[in-house]
């Protein structure tokens, strides 16, 4: 049966588990996809697929320094999370933050040129990897602290709330984060003042080089139900169900019934960090998600067997992905450093005294 | 255009290693993504992925080869229906392919560069005050601009310093929907130390928010708000509690501004009570002007006087940046005159003569002052006239102020109410000794806490605290 054309369970109802703080095992919904919305998300996630290769290639090169964590294998997360927010909703995430920014809005020439570290970077060469800002679309940023982000992210929804703007924050972080103290007193204080934040745990099994059965006790998406917080788990490999349990997660908390918390079970291909050569999994388990639960590949399908797109079309969006990534990458190596005087700018924001 | 595959280095710091094995054959066909070889160091084994779907070519290195240079080419990409001829034509038109590229970049990048983003911080029009730190770092001595100070007593009340707190929040939430109070006790209680008394019923439970005790949380929820907008004041019940959020202050705080290239700012007031308030033992008594002073993107002011309480509340408000507001608790009962004006603000980053002198400069902060002024009463009956400083400002530092009072008095004491190791006056003794150094005719003198934690029994916390004695006694010596 066509994935695409499973309109019939769509928001199967707001689940009773909600509105009592009960978690749920797994969402099984799935949304009606057009042919232009299936090759938006195939595009978006390609794009980040390409980039992420891209940057690791410069990585390599010894172009690009630092830290570099690449967000392959997670792209339906983003992708389909930001397919399904509003236009006042706010994103904040941690440091595997370039598929994100790219999603919402920055030019992939300007995150590829703050990998290498220059003046036209989208934070202007000073943030780098880790630290991508750019508020279009939101986005608030990529920031590299473990955990830090949830507690800014419940600061966003709080000034949601305040500004009575209907927006609610989507506030990300990693299997790893999620062990936080900080994110349990983040839970605490959203669900105590009703605050619209949307909770999503992208859970790539591993914290590092530490898996989550090594490192966590419990499941995440359980986690919020002592401060009346719920969840459910999410298959991040499907783009789809990551679209329908956002759908119906924003509206619960748009709602005005305070947080919730999504799960979603995803895998990075690559290491945790360019450095990082993966010595602890094995490569069955890269492969059983790779080769059997790719994304990208379960998009292309749809595509072309449930929706009628011809393969040259998908090939179309390829071959132009291609000469984006290969454009930025030209760009981010040709593109000056900043001036030497930037050094000293946006310490402070300045200030007229005797105003 | 046939794509040559490039050694990558598995870190900045490989420049060669081993290329262990071929996953891939000449003539197979890739995808972007796929495993096409294995390398290795003496470190590490990695894979390496193809960039992009093609046919292997030419594989250039076979496995095995060690010491191969990073960058340089291991493999040749065939895109889709190129023949291996390609490889050949390649090597003579690559002069060209590069010399278009460069062509397509400098197209580029003047339309890229101009496309900034608007930055989201508020930018303020007209004359603006320069980073006097960053100019300091630069080595000028940044002069303040004047202050009419003696303009805004005409019209005072006589208040405690925890009124003046008060109707500074006050005041500046009457004028900015967008500022609100959060933290412990600060609404149904009316503060720990009733400093919000009568908030909660003006304002209600929307601007003057009860938190539950989660400094590390509230911290970050505080700097989240000011990032999206909002003018948070975030109220520690103790600054020594402060050290369960210092993350949020430091790295959220204090740094967004300059990772994000001046795109997301932090509008935040950290306020709460610092120092020794007397017999609370090592947990509740420390001063923190030094660990706040010592970082970048942040301002912190320490009020002593009415007057300092209200006019630097009002303006760390006001501030664009992150500002930690260092009170003190033997100081909220204390009455003073205080400006009555709603617009009485003090300028961050002027300090205040309390008293004039010629004999010895003596520099002090927060409860400091009171006892730097009462050491200085009774040093005037000795015959010994000390000019007393009031910094108001820890961070920035007004440099000015002091360096101009030692060219007079050629002599200096720095009085402080926190530890020595890395303190203020460590910091004032540098600035002199490079500023100053030609008109000093004494050691810099510094009075400080005992480097021990803060003990309990009375005798022990005296001994431990400076008192008007160390202050008169410094003194002394340094004017010997």
């Amino acid at each position: 049966m066509a994935k695409a054309k499973k309109s019939a369970e769509k928001k199967s109802s707001q689940s009773d588990s909600q509105s009592s703080g009960k978690s749920k095992k797994i969402s099984n919904s799935k949304v009606t996809l057009s042919v232009e919305d299936a090759k938006r998300l195939y595009r978006e996630m390609v794009l980040i697929r390409r980039f992420e290769e891209k940057a690791g290639q410069l990585y390599g090169m010894g172009l690009i320094g630092g830290f570099c964590h690449l967000y392959i294998g997670q792209e339906a997360v983003a992708t389909g999370v930001k397919a399904v927010q509003q236009p006042q909703d706010t994103v904040v995430t941690a440091y595997r933050n370039h598929g994100h920014v790219l999603l919402y809005g920055v030019d992939a020439k300007d995150v590829m040129s703050e990998l290498t570290g220059r003046e036209a970077g989208c934070s202007r060469g000073k943030g780098g990897s880790m630290h991508m800002f750019g508020q279009a679309d939101g986005f608030y940023g990529g920031h590299g602290i473990v955990g830090a982000q949830v507690s800014l992210g419940t600061g966003l929804g709080f000034a949601h709330k305040y500004n009575n703007d209907n927006g609610v924050c989507i506030a990300y972080m990693g299997d790893g984060a999620a062990d936080q103290g900080q994110v349990a007193e983040s839970y605490n204080m959203a669900s105590l003042w009703k605050l619209p934040v949307l909770y999503i745990i992208e859970n790539n099994q591993y914290s590092m080089g530490t898996s989550t059965k090594r490192h966590a006790a419990g499941e995440f998406y359980c986690r919020g139900e002592g401060f009346n917080v719920p969840g459910e788990q999410v298959d991040g490999m499907d783009v789809e169900a990551v679209m329908a349990a956002t759908e119906q997660a924003l509206s619960f908390v748009r709602d005005g019934n305070g947080p919730y918390i999504l799960e979603i079970n995803t895998y990075r291909y690559r290491g945790h960090s360019m450095s990082d050569p993966a010595k602890y999994r094995t490569k069955d388990e890269v492969s059983s998600f790779k080769d059997g639960r790719d994304p990208i590949t379960k998009m292309k399908n749809i595509l072309i067997n449930d929706l009628n797109v011809k393969e040259e079309d998908v090939k179309a969006i390829d071959k132009e992905i291609k000469g984006i990534v290969n454009e930025a990458a030209q760009f981010a190596q040709d593109a000056p450093e900043p001036d030497d005087s930037e050094l000293w700018t946006d310490v402070l924001v300045p200030v007229e005294e005797n105003a | 255009m046939p794509i040559e595959v490039l050694m990558p280095a598995l870190s900045p710091t490989m420049t060669e290693g081993t290329l262990a094995k071929w996953l891939k054959s000449e003539g197979d066909s890739v995808e972007a993504g796929d495993v096409i070889a294995e390398i290795e160091t003496d470190k590490a084994t990695m894979e390496v992925e193809a960039v992009d779907e093609g046919v292997i070519g030419k594989i250039i290195v076979s496995e095995g080869t060690e010491n191969v240079a990073v960058n340089s080419a291991i493999a040749i990409l065939l895109e889709d229906g190129e023949s291996e001829d390609a490889i050949d034509d390649m090597k003579s038109s690559s002069s060209n392919e590069n010399k278009q590229s460069e062509d397509n970049a400098s197209q580029d990048e003047p339309s890229e560069t101009v496309q900034k983003q608007d930055h989201q911080v508020s930018q303020p029009e007209g004359a603006v005050v320069e980073n006097r730190d960053v100019l300091y770092a630069k080595g000028e001595v940044f002069e303040p601009p004047m202050f009419d100070e003696a303009s805004f007593m005409n019209d005072t009340v006589n208040q405690t310093v925890r009124e003046s707190l008060r109707d500074a929040m006050s005041e500046e939430m009457r004028a900015d929907e967008r500022v609100f109070l959060l933290g412990e006790e600060v609404a149904e209680y009316n503060g720990a130390y009733k400093v919000s008394q009568g908030m909660l019923d003006e304002f209600g439970d929307k601007r003057v928010v009860d938190s539950p005790i989660t400094e590390h949380g509230f911290a970050g929820l505080g700097v989240g708000a000011a990032m999206a907008g909002l003018r948070p004041i975030i109220e520690f019940m103790s600054m020594d509690f402060a050290m369960q959020a210092i993350d949020q202050i430091i790295n959220s705080a204090a740094k967004t501004l300059y990772m994000a290239g001046g795109k997301l700012g932090c509008p935040i007031v950290f306020r709460g009570q610092n120092g020794a308030p007397g017999k609370v033992a090592a947990q509740h008594s420390q001063c923190f002007a030094s660990w706040y002073g010592h970082v970048p993107g942040l301002k912190v002011v320490a009020p002593w006087s009415g007057a300092d309480a209200k006019g630097l509340m009002k303006a760390a408000i006001r501030d664009p940046n992150p500002v930690v507001v260092l009170e003190h608790e033997l100081m909220y009962g204390q009455s003073f005159d205080v400006p009555a004006s709603d617009e009485f603000v003090l300028p961050i980053g002027k300090a205040k003569i309390e008293r004039e002198g010629h004999d010895v400069t003596i520099t002090a902060f927060s409860i400091m002052v009171g006892k730097a002024l009462e050491a200085a009463e009774r040093l005037a009956e000795e015959g010994i006239s000390a000019e007393v400083i009031n910094l108001r400002t820890i961070r920035p530092l007004d440099r000015h102020t002091i360096i101009e009072s030692v060219k007079k008095t050629n002599r200096i004491v720095s009085v402080e109410e926190g530890w020595p190791y890395a303190g203020i006056g460590s910091e004032i003794a540098a600035l002199v000794q490079e500023h100053a150094f030609d008109y000093l005719d004494a050691p810099i003198g510094r009075v400080h806490a005992a480097d021990v934690p803060m003990p309990y029994a009375a005798n022990l916390e005296a001994l431990a605290t400076p008192q008007v004695e160390d202050i008169i006694e410094k003194v002394k010596k340094t004017v010997a």
